[in-house]
């Protein structure tokens, strides 16, 4: 049984219906770690897709950056409960990322610089629902929020937008990742509130 | 935030005393990264949210992770080849 | 909550009643956890600052009280609560006691103790505990901290510096010295743990404590002065620089 302490308001938070369940209001970005932040030199970053046969297709920066950019707006939800309305982003779309990428595979696993990996089904990442992002409000993504560059799904918990983003790796089935092996849902729909397994 | 602190496996100390009848932040993990051997007190640890992130501070592999669901806690341990736990010397026979 | 004190303008010590104690070692921790009307909750660690009176020592085993030192962190959810709004007679949720690393078990072996900022809170609980049982252990506490209106227990540590042999304590200014302090106010480093710490032979078992980036210096400096890795212990509190 736990002790209410009537004074105690906790960090300032609004809840909004037009919130997912659970969710409150941050104005400020909070950072969530998971091991020391990694620093890449922008001329050893790179980004790899893996198909289910082990072929990759890698960009270099120059190269990721040559590729058609798109300016994003959209409202982040954290599993730790806060959600970010209205984020600005740049990126590239993944679906600019698989334009000649032959798969069968239906899932993919995202990986990190740092050994972050979190698994996304492919259909959540194409038609528009995700990209690999380099700037964010206007600024070149800082490294302790995800840069160079970071992977952002916005309409699944934020831990699917893997920071640090090196690489996708497709799956024939779906594999569970980093936080997805130690308890935490394997899809992660704010609006349904998945941020366990079971849930 | 303290969501992204980075501290000692000292702080694991509470958490992990609700599982374990003896204090385990005195055991010591043999990392199965490096070999190294380190008290988990003595672990990096990173969190608490979305869980606890122990990791070797020798090669910064992960050797211990804890996690909460509703009326669970997740500890995955496979980061360390062996956990050896401080006891209380045994009964002379 | 028992009965409070302010340290300091921006720190409070919480006196707490805490039914069915079961003692404790200096240098364990407790874990705070405060929940709002609404269920939401937010837990924190604190080290415990007093010493546990030993069965049979002087004090006897009745014990006492449990004492926290709450720095107020700026925008701080949970220092800020415990500081400004909980009231005595208010209860509060704790576990613990936890932690059986952090803490001295009054070896005879030298000890320096190296606290930034409120991390000289479970040093603090070692001090008094070594002065319960009259130890005679070399102690050395180098204690940073930003000004001299910022020192924790500043009485209690002088008196104990007169009273219990074998302490001393150094103090290093990161903001603004008293006048007349021979050192410019700047971070621990170097020549200040060569000058006031021990020699490495003289291997004295070492306590760090303190925010993130003053327990990684602090420790690295001891290391590269050649002290045994294995002899320090750190606990490091969070915040960034
Ligand atoms: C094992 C252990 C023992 C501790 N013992 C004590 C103790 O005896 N006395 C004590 O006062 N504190 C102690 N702490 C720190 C304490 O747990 C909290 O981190 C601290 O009170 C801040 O919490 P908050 O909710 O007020 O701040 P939050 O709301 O969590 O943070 C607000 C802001 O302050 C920054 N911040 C967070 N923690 C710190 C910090 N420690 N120093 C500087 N900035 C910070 C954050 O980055 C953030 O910007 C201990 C921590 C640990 C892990
Ligand atoms: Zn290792």
């Amino acid at each position: 049984m736990s002790i209410i302490n009537a004074g105690f308001g906790g960090r300032r938070r609004s809840s909004r219906p037009d919130l997912p369940p659970g969710q409150y209001l941050t104005e400020d970005f909070p950072v969530l770690s998971a091991g020391p932040t990694p620093r890449i030199p922008l001329d050893r970053w790179s980004f790899t897709i893996t198909d289910e046969a082990g072929k990759k297709t890698s960009w270099n920066w120059d190269e990721f950056n040559a590729l058609p950019q798109e300016d994003f707006t959209v409202d982040i939800h954290c599993v730790t409960k806060w959600s970010k309305l209205g984020t600005t982003w740049r990126g590239v779309a993944i679906d600019t990322l698989f334009e000649n990428i032959e798969s069968a595979a239906d899932f993919t696993m995202v990986h990190g610089y740092g050994g972050y990996t979190t698994n996304v089904p492919l259909e959540d990442l194409v038609d528009g629902k995700a990209w690999v992002a380099h700037t964010f409000d206007g600024e070149p993504l800082h490294p302790e929020h995800g840069g160079p560059a970071r992977l952002v799904v916005p309409h699944l918990y934020f831990w699917k937008s893997a920071k640090w983003v090196n690489g996708i790796e497709m799956l024939p089935q779906d594999e569970p990742g980093f936080w997805e092996e130690a308890g935490y849902n394997m899809y992660g729909d704010p609006w349904r509130e998945q941020r366990y397994q079971g849930d | 935030m303290s969501a992204a602190n980075e501290l000692d496996g000292n702080a694991m100390a509470g958490d992990l005393g609700e599982i374990f009848a003896v204090d385990v932040t005195q055991a010591v993990a043999t990392c199965a990264g490096c070999g190294h051997p380190t008290a988990l007190a003595a672990l990096t640890l990173w969190g608490p949210a979305m869980g606890s992130v122990a990791r070797c501070p020798h090669c910064e592999d992960v050797i211990l992770r804890l996690t909460r669901t509703p009326g669970q806690a997740w500890l995955d341990l496979r980061g360390a080849v062996t956990l050896r736990i401080p006891m209380p010397p045994d009964d002379p026979q | 909550m028992a009965e409070s004190r302010w340290e300091t303008p921006s720190a409070r010590t919480l006196v707490l009643d805490v039914p069915d104690w079961p003692g404790h070692l200096p240098g364990q921790h407790v874990d705070v956890r405060l929940t709002a009307p609404d269920g939401y909750s937010a837990q924190r660690s604190y080290s415990i600052a007093s010493a546990w009176p030993k069965s049979g020592s002087e004090g006897g085993s009745e014990g006492g009280n449990v004492e926290l030192t709450v720095q107020r962190v700026e925008d701080g959810e949970v220092s800020s609560y415990l500081d400004d709004i909980l009231e005595v007679g208010q209860p509060i949720e704790l576990r613990g006691p936890v932690g059986g690393w952090f803490v001295w078990r009054d070896e005879p072996a030298p000890v320096l103790l190296l606290g930034g900022g409120s991390g000289v809170v479970p040093l603090m609980s070692m001090i008094r505990a070594r002065g319960d049982v009259r130890g005679k252990q070399p102690f050395r506490l180098i204690y940073s901290v930003r000004t001299p209106q910022d020192v924790l227990y500043a009485d209690e540590l002088k008196r104990r510096v007169r009273d219990d042999p074998g302490l001393d304590v150094h103090f290093v200014y990161t903001r603004e010295a008293p006048e007349g302090w021979p050192e410019k106010p700047g971070r621990i480093n170097v020549p200040t743990l060569n000058t006031h710490g021990w020699p490495p032979d003289f291997a004295p078992d070492v306590f760090i404590c303190g925010p993130t980036p003053f327990v990684e210096t602090a420790a690295d400096i001891l290391v590269a002065l050649g002290h045994d890795p294995k002899k320090i212990r750190t606990e490091r509190f969070g915040g960034t620089p």
